[in-house]
């Protein structure tokens, strides 16, 4: 079945069995790894990339249903001599150890910072209409999403709260 | 060209503190940080090699019976198809920690349900998913097989055992004693990479891209796996993506891919999928454990009971090992321990992050609680008088131990003294408690090799066959490296995670970051040795620092002095008398405020903070993250995760992430870490101990003895759930 993605600014025109995964795409069928498989039912957010700017879980849906769409994964967020202020800021907090997870709460973090600029407001959000600021609740309330079993979880809100404030 | 080095004595001479570059123990950032940030460090699954097939595991629907693959030759024929494999080689469940030899081997007949016992190859992943889900199993003479440890039949483990003065009639006799049974629940390693393979041959030498923990013991485990000689198998492993014990032993995928890409002349990646890591790996066993404590008017203990029962499958020998602490953590005269192992068949138990000492320390440490309580003393004030000056069983010296700062520091950090009196804190709906709990676990050396190669340009390279399991072996050997030879940090570099190089201890057990870096500071001092000797100095009168020796008044770059050459040495530590003359431990201590809601029982945390003492810290940043991760373990113990056996057949009824809850962002407040300075000369010649694994053992107590404090509520069977803790109040 063919389908036509743009990945990371890149148009792909790709021919797949209508039952993968766009995660599987990525990885399988376009080489980028960088997107991880933690459990490939949507429960951990290792998958997370952008799709038309906002944050999904890849494993949750197939490549065919997102023709036309514009995917953002890792691996256009940043390069490794080319780190995003986010990417940076995970590195010198150590928001992360095994690495596995941490694509996910990167693509994560760079789509929930947009949703925050928008004004969307959480589940421990007091004002729905006014916003919300970046306290460690509301990054660790819209970061539950992605599970990190070495559990970094206090320098990844470290992490997300620099990166935010540089770029504020 | 070898340095062996065996630890008889200790090292007392702490040359780590006189190195003139001062890499070790400042808070470094990950070198491999960029890339995992990026997404372009390579775990297992991600190797893009030429002609690669995918192969999907099956399980065994029940837990005994001859398994036939009931309709095997139409699966067979299914687009994409390129085998179905039942070959006897493949593995019932995983190695265990350190085996070195293949587990048990058994695809025709089931142990447990979810047993792996057949792996289905095909073109592409999506063709082997739907042939593997079409594969029909049948049991054939199944039977009623026991699955609940509480009627089991036990083995007495008496290597376990000790009986020291009379318990009972410290029992009796004492003016304030607890006599309590708790229960801990198994628990799943649940790294965020799922197990993966990739095997590759070329002629009869296999190469697998895996994901674990221990290369040289996986290599010699796969080898015997598949009855071929360990000089054939290579084991690739640069990053894994969490292991937590779960990688320790080589696991099924592993022979699955091996065998099929043998059988299929071309490559073959086995992942297993979430719900299979959760079956068909490693638990945490269950435990039930008897605690009792006798002490005198002033809370001194007089007698410290401990017995448990674990359980794990026939033909496994491994005991989840939950006396481990108690045996040298507290005073008391009389003391009596025993542990269990009831065989049965859920699925194998082995070593998830600090076995023993997760949950031993922790049901310890709930019954210390409950004690002060009885007695109506402080809890640390409590831990504080019951500090053995030898170790109460050998009568041996301690090595370091500060855990009487690890207490006090640890109570002043967090504000202890605000402490409210039992169910005495109220703010609006929510019931607010503190509680604390001791730290403590075993410190271990073992036998590690690296090579450490000066260049002529001054630049270093460290290769061993250890891994980096997010624990920070990057960053430490070259900060180890870096120091020795005097050279900044970015020029040095770390290869790991391949059995080319020197075999290591590999990262379990909290020993991976002393062994492994003890061998590259044997290395690099042989190195040393001989730069001083080019120099006709005496090597302890170089001075290294940024790629320049100083000597009697003369500076020379490391490339003068090299004049092209290369210098190469290899470093290899056994562990020898000073493992047993005297008792090696970490200590820490642990406090938490909750807050428990009046209504529904549920609990939050709100702070929780560790000191902790693990001799010499190599790198702040990953140290203290580590002890991140341990207690946040701990907190998923205390409050959520819990692998839920069906009763009927001892399936894990919960074998996802869904619905094994461990902690999510929101469930884990800024934790605060204090690393108290500490030199170990017993340990080895860094004088660092182990913190991998220090941040688990007791965490959890800590949270549940908070709930106490806030509600009154004793939570005795973990984890505290709401309908727990509600039924109490
Ligand atoms: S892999 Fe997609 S949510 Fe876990
Ligand atoms: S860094 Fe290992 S799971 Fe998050």
């Amino acid at each position: 079945m063919q389908t036509n993605l743009t990945i990371n600014g890149t148009p792909q025109r790709l021919e797949l069995d209508p039952r993968t995964t766009l995660l599987d795409a990525l990885r399988h069928h376009l080489g980028l790894t960088g997107s991880k498989k933690g459990c490939d039912h949507g429960q951990c957010g290792a998958c997370t990339v952008m799709v038309n700017g906002r944050r999904i879980n890849a494993c949750l849906t197939l490549a065919c249903m997102h023709d036309g769409d514009e995917v953002t994964t890792i691996e256009g967020i940043g390069q490794p001599d080319n780190l995003s202020p986010l990417q940076q800021a995970f590195v010198s907090e150590d928001g992360f150890q095994c690495g596995y997870c941490t694509p996910g709460q990167i693509c994560s973090a760079t789509a929930m910072l947009e949703e925050v600029r928008n004004g969307w407001p959480s589940h421990v959000t007091d004002d729905l209409d006014g916003g919300a600021d970046l306290t460690t609740e509301e990054i660790s309330e819209r970061m539950s999403g992605n599970l990190c079993r070495c559990s970094a979880y206090p320098n990844i809100v470290e992490a997300i709260r620099k990166a935010a404030g540089e770029n504020a | 060209m070898t340095e062996h080095f065996k630890m008889e004595t200790p090292a007392t001479e702490r040359r780590l503190d006189d190195m003139a570059q001062g890499l070790v123990g400042a808070p470094l950032d990950r070198p491999e940080g960029p890339l995992k940030v990026t997404g372009t460090a390579t775990y297992a699954n991600e190797w893009q090699i030429e002609g690669m097939a995918h192969g999907v595991m099956v399980r065994a629907p029940g837990n005994s019976g001859r398994v036939i693959l009931a309709n095997r030759d139409d699966v067979a024929k299914l687009p994409g198809v390129l085998a179905v494999i039942q070959d006897d080689r493949l593995l019932r469940n995983p190695a265990q920690g350190t085996a070195n030899e293949a587990p048990v081997q058994s695809p025709h007949h089931a142990a447990y349900l979810g047993q792996l016992i057949a792996v289905v190859v095909a073109e592409t992943f999506e063709q082997a998913r739907h042939a593997a889900q079409s594969l029909q199993v049948t049991l054939e003479n199944a039977q009623m097989v026991q699955v609940d440890p509480a009627t089991a039949a036990v083995e007495p483990q008496d290597g376990q055992a000790l009986d020291q003065g009379d318990l009972d009639a410290a029992m009796r006799d004492a003016p304030h004693s607890v006599d309590l049974v708790y229960t801990t629940p198994s628990h799943s390693s649940a790294p965020m990479e799922p197990h993966a393979s990739i095997a590759s041959w070329q002629g009869g030498d296999l190469t697998l891209r895996g994901s674990y923990q221990m290369l040289k013991y996986n290599r010699n485990e796969l080898a015997d796996s598949l009855g071929i000689h360990p000089d054939r198998v290579r084991i690739i492993s640069p990053y894994v993506g969490g292991g937590f014990g779960s990688k320790l032993g080589l696991a099924p995928e592993a022979v699955a891919a091996a065998i099929a890409a043998q059988e299929l002349g071309r490559p073959v990646s086995v992942a297993l999928q979430r719900p299979q890591v959760f079956e068909a790996t490693m638990r945490r066993s269950e435990t039930r454990q008897r605690v009792r404590l006798a002490a005198d008017a002033e809370g001194r203990l007089t007698g410290l009971g401990h017995d448990a029962r674990v359980s794990n499958l026939p033909g496994e020998s491994f005991a989840e090992p939950v006396l481990q602490a108690s045996h040298f953590l507290y005073a008391g005269a009389n003391r009596r321990m025993s542990l269990e192992l009831a065989r049965l068949h859920r699925m194998c138990a082995g070593s998830v992050r600090a076995p023993g000492e997760a949950v031993g320390v922790t049901v310890l440490e709930n019954a210390m609680d409950e004690l002060a309580h009885e007695i109506g003393i402080d809890p640390v004030a409590l831990r504080l008088r019951n500090i053995p000056e030898k170790d109460p069983e050998s009568g041996k010296d301690y090595s370091s131990r500060r855990f009487r700062e690890a207490l006090e520091s640890g109570a002043e950090a967090f504000g202890w003294a605000d402490r409210p009196g039992v169910k005495e804190r109220r703010e609006g709906e929510w019931l607010i408690g503190y509680g604390m709990a001791s730290a403590a676990r075993v410190n271990v050396l073992m036998e590690s090799q690296a090579r450490v190669t000066l260049l002529p340009d001054g630049t270093a390279r460290v290769e061993t066959d250890m891994t980096d399991i997010g624990t920070g072996t990057y960053a430490i050997l070259g900060q180890i490296a870096g120091d020795m030879l005097g050279l900044p940090r970015d020029r040095v570099e770390v290869v790991l995670g391949d059995t080319t190089l020197p075999p290591a201890a590999g990262s379990g057990g909290s020993w991976g970051a002393s062994s492994s870096g003890t061998s590259v500071y044997l290395a690099c001092e042989a190195i040393r040795r001989q730069l001083a000797q080019r120099l006709e100095v005496d090597e302890h009168d170089l001075t290294l620092k940024d790629g320049r020796a100083t000597y009697a008044n003369q500076v020379k770059s490391l490339s003068d002095i090299l004049q092209g050459d290369e210098i190469a040495k290899l470093g290899h530590v056994k562990p020898g008398d000073t493992s047993t003359d005297v008792r090696q431990a970490t200590f820490g201590a642990y406090f938490a405020e909750v807050a428990v809601h009046a209504a529904s029982g549920e609990t939050r945390i709100r702070r929780m903070h560790g000191s902790f003492a693990a001799g010499r810290i190599l790198n702040a940043k990953t140290a203290r993250s580590q002890c991140l991760g341990g207690m946040t373990f701990g907190i998923g113990i205390a409050l959520t995760e819990e692998l839920a056996f069906d009763p009927r057949d001892g399936h894990v009824a919960n074998h996802n992430l869904a619905e094994y809850h461990i902690p999510v962002n929101a469930d884990v407040p800024q934790l605060t870490v204090e690393l108290l300075e500490e030199r170990d000369d017993w340990a080895n010649p860094m004088q660092a101990k182990g913190i991998g694994e220090l941040g688990i053992c007791g965490a959890a107590a800590a949270i549940t003895n908070a709930i106490h404090n806030a509600t009154g509520v004793r939570v005795r069977d973990y984890p505290a759930t709401l309908d727990k803790v509600i039924a109490g109040m």
